[in-house]
């Protein structure tokens, strides 16, 4: 484990190149002695460029190859026939080999496994699928020894227990990875000025394990190899001394600044959160740009070539800025970055760190960065992210529970290598520890999900995709299962994207455009696609587009008008919520006004504002505010939790409302709080009645309430649709596959309506619900924050908005205002009708 | 209409005069003719799941059956018609009735029990009736309404179809609502598919506009009731 920049990935490889080079010379066939895996395919090609250099300069006799999607077959023929001593490759690719016939002999005399930035990887369903890859290799090669690299983490026994097979109850105990030829100490913490310290496994030395009951997680953990931080970072906020509003993600009022920033480096990074504001801020920036500064843009929804072409001329040093999201949150070290400036919320401590870990990758010297607020809020939250910062204190989420979709995806991949035996399976996936807690029945009912489908009604034994035979082995159907396997494999599942292609006019015809001709200026969501009609504006790829129409599989686009207002807010892109930890700091240091000095006057006078004009919640109180505004009457709530838990507590909130008569028209969330806009007064309500408010946000909310809102929630949908391609349910659409209309293709929220109403207890519905649990609902946070406030509410009725209330406010009408039926939408579509009939 | 603008809830569905027979459109996605006490339905594809087995090894929930005919027993249930017509593609493929669970077998006979039931053919089941009971044509004639399950291009007046599973988009402030609908411009109408796993077509796909030369107007199945939308408030896909 060790901060950005301090050259763990070289040194991961150490033990591997001593080894090989060391070895007597080759006499006849030598087998893969090191894998190394990366999230990113461009990663393991750059690290592979980086490892030939120094084995050509040393003359080692060691070959290095990668193997991705973009590899030819007849040198992946090759690679099993004749492997390279190293192989490069990503968690998909590492599936694709386990499955396959030759695997038990190609990974037979693995060695080494390096797992590359796997901080990012163990947070998501790659991590579960690359753990269960992990489990198998080391069945294949017992001894192989595992070592994983990692930035910083608040808890870094979990990526201990990840690389090691854990110990079941079940089981004896497995031989724990020994230190042979390729042990991780013997290169690692020496030779630099850096201080570095290694934690022995407590197996190691303890030899067995103590045990709980049931099935405990017994403490199976890789060693530990610190490096401690460098130079500590020259973080700043960026204090233009502008008055900044209250609510708004643009940072308009700090192009200039960042611009002038720009001027006086050599090459900076600037991240934000969204599609949107790297859209917004690129424009800006070079409306601006009278210096012509090289400036780039880079982000998921542009044309893949256009973001090679940027990642090629960042490293070639032509660019003097990069507006960035997530995107380049990892992968390549950019050579000569001397500044990161990172627009709009800090979201989290630990992701702020990693980014500004993207500047001078030299660890003596500490890296430079700048957080830019956008609003006041966003004032506060820098200034918590500052303070975690200083404390070096890490907010990486919790280890993952095993996703089931997951399994079922691996469990077919392993019928397809070979013959399994249920028995002997099941030990090697407990021992994987996101699965360490799995118990025999729910993976039977994986095996009999694969077999044929998992439901009460035997419908598909005719079909099997297994079968067990007579010697109690499971083996696959037959090769176009495989195939079918092969094709599917994976657990990223990209929403259904249209290219956004640019339309010529027609000259001399305004309005009319030429179906095809223009270039393609990347993809947007096909959801995002749907609710745009023809004359619609939006940012898309650094211009304001005019939306024409849909052409078979293309959004067909114009550039809009100079001057043009983008009318659609936004499109889908990563929205990460606020974590828990700067949550709670955050609403530290509102409650504490000691500290206000610390942060720009006029949070200050914002706060003293809030305290004059309502109250300053404490540290663990939830505020609520009621007050009517313009013929309607409004609730507010503080939670601090994140967008997504606020969305999940709107949803609910709004329908408890309704069924106690209060007529909630819809609702608002943001990062700290949720307005909700009804009919009824609710002030009144709650002075009528005390315990009003405590029963509205009672912990039972989450119940049937919640059970009924997730049963037609949109996004309980696109959940389960996931789950389904990662399992196999419905094939994967690829990109450039001809849609074949409609009419044919089956929808996956037609399968989830009948599958909920006639199996609500199905394998699929219950990976749905554990994702929903922490992903796009975040229900999880949402329970915790409840009990937490239980006793804890305080409530102000007031005459007209308050300070803090004003903030959520101004995203009605900026973001999405949710609670609108599908009967309002249509009876107003009818309500047009009529008017043109009786006009 | 203001943001979530209150609804009465109408039992009241919408009727439609078709070649002089008074005709309802039921939310359930299925015609009521009440002279004539006959309730007809329109592409069931029953066993479209298990289809998916036999054909592509996709395991999808194999329920769909139960549930077309659990809804069909409803809207049965509910007008207790002398008549039943299922306008063709009743079954997903020709050999849908032999996987047809006996449960399932045993509510279609229930569904039948008293009454007159027309399978009309369609194109994914041409002439399969054997052991599903019922009768079985081509084409149906009741008072002045032509049923038949492929529109026709030059189609008389009065003509009742399935065939395409028309769907309708609205699409307003960033959201998009898309529901089956009937389709109808006076002359002839083109019913949704009934079928729990059935897809739909878009009704601005140009498909339709040969069958609609003068314009239609869309009755989309909403949450609580069916809504007329007019063409020009209709979004493509």
């Amino acid at each position: 484990m060790a901060p950005t920049g301090a050259g763990k990935t070289l040194a991961g490889f150490l033990p591997s190149l001593t080894a090989l080079a060391e070895r007597p010379p080759a006499r006849t066939s030598r087998g893969l002695h090191t894998l190394y895996i990366s999230p990113l395919k461009a990663l393991a090609v750059d690290i592979a460029r980086n490892l030939e250099a120094p084995i050509a300069e040393m003359g080692l006799a060691i070959r290095v190859e990668t193997r991705t999607g973009d590899t030819p077959s007849h040198k992946r023929t090759r690679q099993i026939a004749r492997p390279p001593d190293i192989l490069l490759t990503t968690p998909e690719q590492l599936a694709l080999l386990i499955a396959h016939r030759e695997a038990a002999d190609l990974f037979a005399g693995l060695r080494c496994v390096v797992l590359d930035e796997l901080h990012a990887l163990v947070t998501s369903k790659r991590g579960d699928l690359l753990s269960l890859a992990l489990a198998r290799l080391h069945r294949l090669s017992p001894g192989l020894v595992a070592i994983g690299l990692s930035a910083t983490v608040r808890e870094p026994d979990d990526l201990r227990r990840y690389l090691v097979p854990q110990i079941t109850d079940d089981e004896p105990p497995a031989p724990l990875p020994s230190a042979g030829e390729g042990d991780p100490r013997s290169g690692s913490g020496e030779g630099s000025a850096l201080s570095g310290e290694v934690v022995p496994s407590p197996a190691c030395s303890a030899g067995t394990l103590p045990r709980e009951g049931g099935r405990g997680l017994a403490d199976a953990m890789a060693d530990l190899v610190v490096v401690h931080g460098g130079a500590p970072p020259d973080l700043h906020m960026l204090d233009t001394g502008l008055r900044l509003p209250l609510a708004g993600h643009t940072a308009w009022q700090a192009m200039p600044a960042i611009y002038d920033l720009i001027g006086r480096h050599r090459t900076v990074l600037v991240f934000v959160n969204t599609r949107l504001q790297a859209e917004y801020t690129f424009q800006e920036l070079w409306r601006i740009n009278e210096e012509s500064y090289p400036i780039a843009l880079h982000h998921g929804s542009l044309d893949a070539t256009q973001r090679r072409r940027v990642e090629a001329a960042m490293a070639a040093g032509q660019l003097r800025a990069i507006v960035c999201t997530a995107t380049l949150d990892l992968g390549i070290d950019w050579g000569d970055v001397d500044l990161v400036v990172n627009i709009g919320a800090p979201k989290g401590a630990s992701r702020i760190m990693q980014r500004i870990g993207r500047a001078n990758h030299r660890m003596d010297e500490p890296s430079k960065a700048y957080l830019v607020p956008a609003n006041r809020f966003e004032m506060l939250e820098c200034q918590a992210a500052l303070d975690a910062v200083e404390a070096a204190a890490q907010d990486t989420p919790d280890a993952r529970l095993g996703a089931p979709d997951v399994l079922a995806q691996h469990v077919l991949g392993m019928a397809c290598a070979d013959a399994f035996d249920p028995l002997q399976l099941y030990a090697e996936i407990v021992s994987a520890a996101p699965y360490a807690t799995l118990s025999w029945e729910d993976f039977e009912a994986v095996v009999d999900y694969v077999a044929t489908g998992g439901y009460a009604l035997r419908a598909y034994e005719r079909f099997a995709k297994i079968v067990r035979g007579a010697d109690g082995l499971w083996r696959v159907r037959d090769a176009r299962i495989a195939q079918q396997y092969r094709m599917n494999v994976g657990t990223i599942v990209e929403s259904a994207k249209v290219k956004v292609r640019l339309a010529r006019n027609v000259r001399g015809k305004p309005g009319a455009i030429l179906p095809k001709g223009g270039r393609v200026l990347g993809e947007i969501e096909e959801d995002f696609a749907d609710t745009l009609t023809p004359g619609d504006t939006f940012l898309f790829a650094g211009e304001v587009l005019r939306f024409e129409g849909l052409a078979e599989d293309e959004a067909l686009a114009t550039r809009a008008g100079p001057g043009t207002d983008p009318a659609i807010p936004s499109y889908a892109g990563a929205k990460f919520p606020l974590s828990t930890f700067l949550a709670a700091r955050v609403r530290a240091l509102i409650a504490d006004p000691s500290g206000w000095d610390r942060m720009p006057g006029q949070v200050a006078d914002y706060l003293a504002q809030q305290a004059s004009r309502s109250v300053l919640p404490g540290p663990t109180d939830l505020l609520v505010e009621t007050f009517p505004r313009a013929g309607r009457y409004y609730l507010t709530a503080f939670p601090f939790e994140g967008r997504l838990a606020h969305q999940t507590l709107g949803m609910l909130l709004t329908r408890r409302l309704e069924r106690a008569r209060m007529r909630p028209l819809g609702f608002a969330a943001n990062d700290y709080g949720i307005a909700i806009f009804m009919t009824r007064d609710i002030g009144e309500r709650i002075a009528l009645e005390p315990d009003f408010l405590a029963s509205l946000f009672a912990e039972d909310m989450l119940g049937d309430d919640l059970e009924a809102w997730l049963d037609e929630s949109a996004m309980m949908k696109r959940t389960f649709r996931q789950c389904a391609v990662i399992a196999g349910l419905i094939e994967r659409r690829y990109p450039g596959q001809a849609k074949t209309g409609r009419q044919v293709t089956i929808s996956t929220d037609l399968v989830y309506d009948v599958l909920k109403k006639h199996q609500p207890d199905h394998l699929l519905l219950r990976a749905a619900r554990q994702d929903a649990a922490t992903g796009l609902l975040d229900v999880k946070r949402l329970g915790v924050m409840l009990r937490r406030i239980q006793g804890r509410i305080l409530h102000k009725a007031l005459t007209r908005v308050s300070p803090l209330s004003v903030s959520v406010m101004l995203e009605i009408g900026r973001e999405k205002v949710y609670g609108e039926g599908a009967d309002e939408i249509l009876a107003e579509a009818e309500a047009q009708l009529l008017e043109e009939a009786l006009g | 209409m203001a943001l979530g603008a209150r609804l009465e809830k109408t039992t009241k569905a919408p009727g439609l005069t078709l070649a002089g027979e008074l005709l309802t459109l039921d939310l359930c996605g299925g015609v009521w003719l009440a002279a004539h006490r006959t309730l007809i339905v329109s592409d069931l594809h029953l066993e479209k799941g298990s289809a998916y087995a036999v054909r592509s090894g996709q395991f999808l929930p194999p329920y769909d059956t139960r549930e077309t005919l659990a809804c069909l027993h409803e809207a049965v249930a509910r007008f207790d018609p002398a008549c039943v017509v299922a306008l063709g593609d009743s079954f997903h493929d020709a050999r849908g009735p032999e996987r047809m669970e006996p449960g399932d077998r045993a509510m279609v006979a229930a569904l039948q029990e008293g009454r007159d039931w027309v399978w009309i053919a369609g194109n994914h089941d041409h002439a399969v009736t054997e052991g599903v009971g019922g009768r079985y044509a081509e084409t149906l004639r009741i008072g002045g309404l032509t049923l038949r399950h492929e529109p026709g291009q030059d189609a008389e007046e009065g003509e009742i179809a399935g065939h395409l599973h028309p769907c309708g988009k609205v699409a307003m402030r960033g959201r998009a609502v898309r529901r089956r609908c009937f389709i109808t411009d006076g002359r002839r109408l083109i019913m949704p598919a009934f079928g729990a796993y059935a897809g739909g077509l878009n009704v601005r796909n140009p498909v339709f506009e040969p069958l609609f030369p003068t314009g239609f107007t869309a009755h989309l199945l909403g949450d609580g009731r069916v809504f007329a939308i007019g063409r020009t408030m209709l979004a493509k896909d």
